[in-house]
């Protein structure tokens, strides 16, 4: 899709719901991610990478819808135009000793 | 809005977002064209994160060395975001005399070009670092290579490039170029839209080549699959950057806790090739128990998540850096074959400088894009 960044989307107003934790794991706030938005984080994946949000232990699992939410609500779009950031392997932590142990079935390494 | 500007930067990595902001900053107008709907998704966010000198290619070297003596150290400060720049030194590790060989070679080339880098022994590399097992006997030791975070650092480009009045548009794809009165002046993209530069720049990375190639200038170069894992945040251990003799990992901790290990399998260049890259399912596991031996701490460090991404791997292992002789216009920043972020700053404020003053402080000579011959 198209996207000219440079398209005027308004100030950014502070609000007094700025300091409400979204993303818990990485201790990312409200503010951080609509500030986020004013200087030029526009998807999903971009915010993630710029400020962890979605990053921690829960990988996104808990915050991303809420992410969301704020940020279409601060470039004024539907959430339904956002694409949610890549989900990746594996799914939940896994131990290092236990991942390397793929070609040992069952065994400690 | 008019699609014109001085120049089109084609490509919104770190390359295509450093070179916008170094111009932006003398004033020049940019247009900066992304292929994809994210700033900054190839190589850029997809890196180990080095910003090393040591083992790297002599004809790219001083651009590295230019970077960290005058941009690195004051990144974070310019780009008003934290670059998280780590300036404590990279430790490449060997277990064996093969090993040792292969880093003494390694030294020998980066001490003739004037790099800081020596051998080591084991009991050495454990004073610098600790939590090294006694499997590793040797190292190169090069006390001024260091880390960063790649994805705020490209992000703090494209922030302040921005803020100077660069025109981003991503999911904006370039797929020709085009000469008018013998000089390159436009770029049409996928979308039928056209812009037109008086300079184009093509820092498209691994697309870099399909687009030169409608104007008659091939790069040899290709898309290899890299891959890395991401640990928890563990308490803070060490700052230095890690390598291995071998190449089978490389990574640091980063100022989150977390470590980032890149790694290989074996495997590489015959993955399958899908349309965005894959973790491959033996590289992760295969990465692990390599650290697990030169770390045995780690063994219980959890993996949340694992990641992949493509270098633009030229031909020789270093980029294609200037004008083209050719297609006057046209500026070719591409093919940094997995080096691109540690080299950026000082690349992109080198193009910059080749752009507004027609010449640069570092030379750009070997590294232009008429070297590549056939073997006979």
């Amino acid at each position: 899709m198209i996207n000219d960044r440079s398209r005027d989307i308004g100030p950014f107003v502070p609000a007094d719901d700025d300091d409400m934790l979204i993303c818990r794991c990485e201790e990312v706030t409200k503010g951080e991610i609509r500030r986020a938005v004013h200087e030029g984080m526009w998807t999903i994946t971009e915010i993630r990478r710029y400020l962890r949000a979605g990053m921690g232990l829960c990988q996104g699992q808990t915050c991303s819808r809420l992410v969301k939410g704020i940020v279409a609500k601060e470039l004024g779009v539907s959430p339904a135009e956002l694409e949610p950031a890549t989900s990746r392997v594996p799914m939940r932590p896994i131990e290092m000793r236990i991942f390397a142990n793929e070609i040992k079935e069952g065994e400690e390494v | 809005m008019k699609n014109i500007a001085e120049t089109v930067v084609i490509g919104g990595g770190i390359i295509g977002c450093g070179i916008s902001y170094y111009l932006a900053k003398k004033g020049v107008s940019v247009i900066c064209l992304e292929g994809s709907d994210f700033i900054g998704n190839g190589g850029s966010s997809r890196n180990g994160g080095g910003v090393r000198q040591s083992g790297r290619d002599p004809r790219e070297l001083p651009f590295v060395m230019y970077g960290i003596k005058n941009y690195w150290p004051t990144l974070s400060e310019e780009l008003e975001v934290d670059c998280e720049y780590h300036q404590d030194g990279n430790l490449r590790l060997g277990k064996n005399e093969k090993h040792k060989k292969i880093l003494e070679g390694l030294t020998e080339r980066a001490v003739k070009v004037g790099l800081d880098v020596r051998m080591i022994d084991g009991d050495e590399v454990r004073r610098i670092n600790p939590y090294l097992s006694d499997e590793v006997t040797c190292a190169s030791w090069c006390p001024t290579d260091g880390h960063a975070n790649p994805l705020t650092t490209t992000l703090g480009y494209y922030k302040s490039a921005r803020r100077l009045g660069v025109r981003f548009i991503t999911g904006e794809k370039a797929v020709e170029l085009k000469k008018m009165k013998g000089k390159l002046r436009k770029v049409i993209c996928e979308s039928g839209n056209v812009y037109e530069g008086e300079t184009i720049v093509l820092a498209a990375g691994y697309e870099s080549r399909k687009i030169a190639e409608t104007i008659g200038i091939d790069i040899p170069m290709q898309k290899i699959l890299l891959e890395a894992l991401v640990t928890e945040a563990e308490p803070h251990m060490f700052d230095q950057m890690l390598g291995t003799a071998e190449a089978d990992f490389y990574g640091h901790q980063t100022k989150h806790g977390s470590f980032v290990f890149g790694g290989s399998s074996g495997y590489e260049g015959f993955t399958e090739i899908y349309e965005t890259p894959f973790s491959y399912s033996k590289t992760a596991p295969c990465v692990c128990r390599g650290i697990i031996k030169y770390f045995p701490n780690l063994l219980n460090a959890k993996i949340v998540r694992t990641w992949a991404g493509w270098m633009d791997q030229c031909l020789d292992g270093v980029p294609v850096l200037g004008n083209v002789e050719e297609v006057p216009g046209l500026v070719l920043a591409c093919g940094f074959s997995g080096h691109g972020f540690g080299i950026a700053p000082g690349a992109a404020s080198q193009i910059a400088e080749l752009i507004t003053e027609g010449k640069t402080a570092v030379d750009l000579s070997a590294l232009h894009y008429d070297r590549f011959k056939a073997k006979i």
